[in-house]
């Protein structure tokens, strides 16, 4: 199989079929029983959480949604959470490690949303808060990018023991045509900063971020969203599994350093010059 | 709308600058201080004679880390912390060695921040600030693992910590290793926090993006100086979302304060003895300062 791009694979995540939450989360968890609400503001579209059987063990979800219409999206503001997504996000996850429940996070967005009300409501305190609070929660979480990862918006379902990304996923700090106008001032020229940004999940094991690799439907999980969804489900088992059997200090240390690993720097000895 | 994170802050106050004020702005720089919150122009001298403050109405000028600490800790108690650690290019991206390389030479930082231990009145404190004169102070690998480190050591000798948060948002130039420094730090905040020590954030001209999104925001106690540029998204990004100007006041430290996302506003020149006070109330002991 020749390697695909990550121009190309932009193509596939955009792909009118491309299976959302909506279609994965009966054909991977039974019995989902979803819950509403941040309890301080509202109830966000953009993010749909409950409980729901995984195997026969009951686990937290956590999701991103996409629309696969019109309708649909303006429901869940085009997949772009307020300020309540994250925070009823971060009551839920607070519920599991109440229940001793593990965290599953399906990660799907283009990134946070920007405007005028998230900024009243403090988009940027509550993406803090859940980097805070997830890296010391006491139960599993495992969280899977399956389409777009974007920056601030997807790491606050991101910070996590283990993180998957769908093959053909893309996860990045800053989306390619933002990219492509704050360089070139050009926002046409996204496909280019893709292929330029290393976000592919290939990239991101290289760089540390990503654990696992789920395959996809040849040609894309549009192709067969069941037999990607059995990829999925069969990549939770295995990922709980090896949380399950750890003691809480450890999977809580365990999951501060891979985040604290992450950095590229150098610290030359000090020279006369530079005293 | 994954702009989020690069508030794109150069083109804040610049986005509603008309013809004149551009000829304005071109008498040479250092005899004149236009300022970006009001518009007004002043002599240079009575600016910097107010600490960089402008005189008409209050907005708190950007400081460089030296000026910051020059200001702030009691004379010659400062220790710097991981002097020498510079950034290497997880990405590849073009030309990003070279950048730095002129950048360390033109600002003489190694990178956007400075961290160490020092006293102010006498009382101990590890201190993060921020310098956006080094590529707008983003947070790339530099940043994200002096921060933590600062954090980390607070917590090994349970000192509180005050951090002068000022960003642009995250590095580009680092790509997803620069979004992972949100976590890190957030990481190293969150088990200061456990250990019962004290976090002070000081928002400062301009906190915004990732930052904001992550260590800036989690502060016990967060304070703003006067009518600085506090937010998340980019003011442009959203004008262009919404199709409309936003008013002058939207993402300062005013419109923040309102909101509730910032616990008080504190004028440059009561700083030190404001954050002495709240050390002294948190049983760090030390000088007590006069007044
Ligand atoms: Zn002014």
């Amino acid at each position: 199989m020749s390697e695909l791009s990550a121009s190309q694979r932009l193509d596939i995540i955009r792909h009118k079929g491309r299976p959302t939450v909506n279609d994965y989360i009966p054909m991977i968890f039974d019995r989902f029983m979803e819950m509403h609400g941040d309890r301080l503001f509202g109830d966000d579209g953009a993010i749909m959480g409950g409980i729901a059987y995984f195997k026969g063990t009951p686990v937290t979800v956590i999701a991103q949604v996409k629309g696969r219409d019109l309708a649909e999206n303006q429901k869940c503001n085009f997949g772009m959470p307020h300020p309540e997504g994250y925070r009823k996000a971060l009551r839920l996850a607070k519920q599991a490690e109440k229940f001793h429940r593990p965290v599953i996070c399906l990660v799907d967005t283009a990134g946070a949303f920007c405007g005028v009300d998230a900024e009243k409501r403090g988009q940027g305190e509550a993406i803090a808060k859940n980097l805070m609070e997830f890296m010391t929660l006491k139960t599993p979480i495992i969280s899977i990018v399956l389409g777009e990862g974007g920056s601030g918006g997807a790491l606050a379902l991101a910070v996590c023991d283990e993180l998957a990304m769908l093959e053909n996923a893309l996860y990045s700090v800053i989306s390619p045509r933002g990219f492509a106008s704050i360089l070139w001032k050009d926002a046409a020229r996204e496909r280019e900063a893709c292929d330029l940004m290393k976000i592919t999940a290939k990239d991101l094991t290289r760089l540390g971020v990503c654990d696992s690799i789920i395959a996809e439907a040849p040609g894309g999980a549009h192709n067969d969203p069941q037999a990607t969804a059995n990829n999925i489900s069969e990549y939770i088992s295995k990922a709980l599994e090896r949380k399950l059997k750890k003691g809480l200090d450890e999977l809580i240390n365990e999951r501060y350093n891979k985040f604290r690993s992450v950095g590229d720097f150098e610290e030359p000895p000090l020279s006369d010059k530079s005293r | 709308m994954l702009e989020d994170l690069f508030s794109m802050v150069k083109v804040r106050f610049n986005a509603n600058q008309t013809d004149d004020d551009k000829k304005k702005t071109d008498i040479p720089k250092g005899l004149l201080f236009k300022c970006p919150r009001c518009r007004s122009v002043t002599l240079s001298e009575e600016f910097n004679k107010k600490g960089k403050v402008c005189p008409n109405c209050n907005y708190h000028s950007r400081l460089s880390a030296r000026e910051r600490l020059d200001i702030t800790v009691d004379k010659g108690s400062f220790r710097e912390f991981d002097r020498t650690m510079i950034s290497k290019n997880p990405i590849d991206f073009p030309d990003y060695e070279q950048k730095q390389i002129a950048l360390r030479e033109k600002t003489g930082l190694k990178d956007a921040v400075i961290t160490g231990r020092a006293k102010i009145y006498g009382k101990d404190t590890v201190i993060i600030v921020m310098d956006s004169n080094f590529m707008m102070a983003s947070m790339g690998s530099v940043v994200g693992e002096k921060i933590t480190r600062a954090f980390e050591y607070a917590t090994r000798r349970k000192l509180p910590v005050i951090a002068f948060t000022a960003s642009g948002g995250a590095r580009m130039q680092e790509g997803i290793v620069s979004l992972m420094q949100m976590a890190k730090t957030s990481g190293a905040v969150a088990r200061h926090n456990e250990a019962g020590q004290l976090y002070i954030a000081v928002m400062t001209d301009p906190t915004t993006g990732g930052v904001t999104a992550s260590f800036a925001s989690l502060g016990d106690i967060i304070i703003a100086e006067p009518k600085v540029l506090i937010g998340f998204a980019g003011r442009r990004v959203i004008e262009g979302t919404i199709k409309q100007k936003l008013p002058d006041d939207f993402q300062s430290a005013e419109f923040m304060l309102e909101n509730g996302f910032v616990d008080m506003i504190v004028d440059r020149s009561r700083m030190r003895r404001v954050l002495s006070h709240i050390l002294r109330m948190h049983n760090y002991t030390g000088e007590v300062p006069k007044k």
